[in-house]
């Protein structure tokens, strides 16, 4: 399968602080959380964004917090993908378990732009930015967490398993 | 093969003899923990999968510690959702108001983490466990869901980061500044997806506060886990409050590291992280003329008695500037009996600060202290983000409670011997 779309860029370290401010922590509904997405950085950012738009950021994305708010406001924002140099930790199994799908791939944070047009491939990693014409290579996923994705997300594979 | 006591406790949860760094493995947990920002989403998926009972009644702990007293009618309604679901499935440790105390220093207080545990919260700074020799990672609130249902977690093995801090502390330098120190040295992404092991002479010296101090922080380096192997002062800590029989793991001498790092504490001085990242530290001495308004002493990295009467000894007999607010606020309920009883009240308030009750509050711009548009403030907490204590503009500077206490009175930045 095919993602693509326009992208929306950010830098280094884009804590969870910033993609969710703490405020808007009493809610568990992603289609609320979606319309403060990123408001730490950029307040009008979700009367900006389209569905199936993309973010591509630096190193470090969703260090801070472990709020799966964040990563629920992100999809709750419209957004398909996240291309990142680099995840912290929480953030990266946070959006596995819930299901936001992410991709780490070198070069992606100086070799495209704010508003490019990119396509990712979600079963080779081939990224390709459409505006410019260069290509990168996201990291493999482990067959594991693979599965997790395939499942739907953790908690339709923990519930499949215990199925049998 | 010689092993960290990190990949010993993981061995020891997945009935293996042994894992390697990079493996992916399911663990059984000891202790699972949510909070009332973190519970209500792991509560709705439990529920939606309509699981008759949680794995274990006595392997959960419920702590609404973050917008309580609540502070409005939806942080209210989130707790009512906790006390609902604790009270439907027998949680046996849910922490009603009046015990409740910030979950990182209330679980090892009341002796529910223990050496040798692994332990996982729906919130990052649950690393602080490790303090004791346990293996403690922050997660989400889906694998919480998951846990209550199995009992487990998935987990890929971490690759190991050796800290060794020799020599002596010199005066108001404590884990905090440790901590920050070694956060500066190697960056907020400069341990991701590792485990750091503190370990080495100054460490052993140190009480079971400041080394909590130091594991709560780890995840501001990207780390997985902070541990420390534990000793007597672990035992003295935890054998008089272990709530079941715990096991203790200690590295093997040639366990391999991915890396090792050697600090002498004797030319650390106390530091201050400069907005809006951990790791934008600074000798307290380098400050320059910061001007404040807020000073916050508290939260679970700073909020436990030996932190509020290392700001009482710094306050004694001094007024804070006027135009500075102080917050103090003891992290737990028997942590406020204490520090009043030992009459620690009385120097807050006569340094006209004021105390709060336990809580998160504003430590994360929730609430008892949000910074408006372009305040400062200097905070014993953990974080400086942009927006983290309140308004965007609005900026917070990190330090050890004695700093925070001096830099009250001073009206800006500055360390206890400017007083």
């Amino acid at each position: 399968m095919t993602l693509e779309g326009t992208v929306w860029k950010f830098g280094d370290n884009i804590d969870t602080d910033v993609i969710i401010p703490a405020p808007y922590l009493v809610s568990t509904d992603s289609a609320e959380l979606g319309k403060h997405c990123m408001e730490g950085v950029d307040p009008s950012f979700s009367e900006k964004v389209s569905a199936g738009d993309i973010i591509v950021a630096g190193k470090n994305f969703g260090c801070g917090s472990s709020r799966e708010h964040a990563p629920m406001a992100i999809k709750g924002a419209g957004i398909s993908c996240v291309v990142a140099e680099s995840f912290a930790r929480i953030f990266f199994r946070n959006a596995f378990n819930m299901g936001l799908a992410i991709f780490e791939a070198p070069g992606v944070s100086d070799g495209i732009s704010a508003g490019d047009r990119i396509s990712i491939n979600q079963d080779t990693g081939e990224i390709i930015d459409h505006t410019n014409g260069k290509t990168f290579s996201a990291n493999t996923i482990p067959p594991f967490m693979q599965g997790l994705i395939e499942a739907g997300g953790l908690m339709a594979y923990v519930l499949k398993k215990r199925r049998g | 093969m010689p092993k960290t006591i990190t990949e010993k406790i993981l061995a020891a949860h997945t009935g293996r003899e042994s894992v390697v760094p990079g493996e992916l493995v399911s663990v059984r947990i000891d202790m699972a923990l949510a909070n009332d920002i973190t519970a209500p989403i792991a509560i709705e998926l439990f529920e939606k999968a309509q699981i008759p009972a949680v794995f274990d009644s006595e392997r959960i702990a419920l702590v609404p510690d973050h917008f309580v007293p609540n502070k409005d009618i939806r942080s209210a309604t989130q707790v009512a959702l906790m006390r609902r679901f604790a009270k439907k499935y027998g949680i046996k440790y849910f922490f009603e108001l009046g015990e409740m105390g910030i979950e990182h220093v209330l679980l090892p207080e009341q002796g529910l983490v223990l050496p040798g545990d692994v332990v996982i919260g729906a919130d990052s700074h649950t690393c602080t466990y490790g303090a004791l020799g346990a293996f403690s990672t922050g997660v989400g609130s889906t694998d919480i869901a998951a846990a209550m249902i199995t009992g487990e977690v998935w987990f890929r093995v971490p690759e190991s980061i050796k800290f060794t801090y020799h020599g002596q502390l010199q005066e108001w330098v404590t884990g905090k500044d440790l901590i920050l120190w070694t956060i500066g040295d190697i960056g907020v992404d400069g341990a991701t997806y590792k485990a750091m092991e503190f370990q080495g002479p100054a460490i052993e010296t140190l009480p079971m506060s400041d080394r909590m101090t130091m594991a709560n922080m780890a995840i501001e380096a990207g780390a997985k886990s902070g541990i420390i192997a534990p000793d007597q002062v672990t035992l003295d800590y935890v054998s008089s409050r272990a709530t079941r029989p715990f096991e203790t793991y200690l590295s093997d001498p040639d366990a391999n590291y991915d890396q090792e790092k050697t600090y002498d504490v004797s030319q650390i001085e106390p530091q201050v992280a400069f907005p809006h990242l951990p790791e934008n530290t600074r000798p307290v001495s380098e400050a320059g003329i910061i001007p404040i308004d807020q000073a916050v002493i508290g939260s679970c990295t700073n909020g436990r008695i030996e932190d509020l009467r290392m700001a009482a000894r710094v306050l004694k007999g001094h007024t804070i500037d006027k135009t500075v607010r102080l917050i103090v606020i003891p992290a737990t309920p028997s942590i406020y009996r204490q520090a009043m009883n030992e009459g620690l009240f009385e120097v807050f308030l006569d340094a006209r600060g004021i105390v709060s009750p336990p809580t998160c509050g504003p430590c994360l711009g929730g609430f008892m202290g949000v910074l408006g548009p372009g305040e400062r403030a200097v905070s014993t907490t953990n974080r400086n983000f942009v927006g983290r204590m309140g308004h965007p503009t609005s900026e917070v500077y990190l330090a050890n409670p004695a700093v925070a206490a001096a830099s009250a009175v001073l009206g800006r930045i500055g360390g206890p011997e400017e007083l």
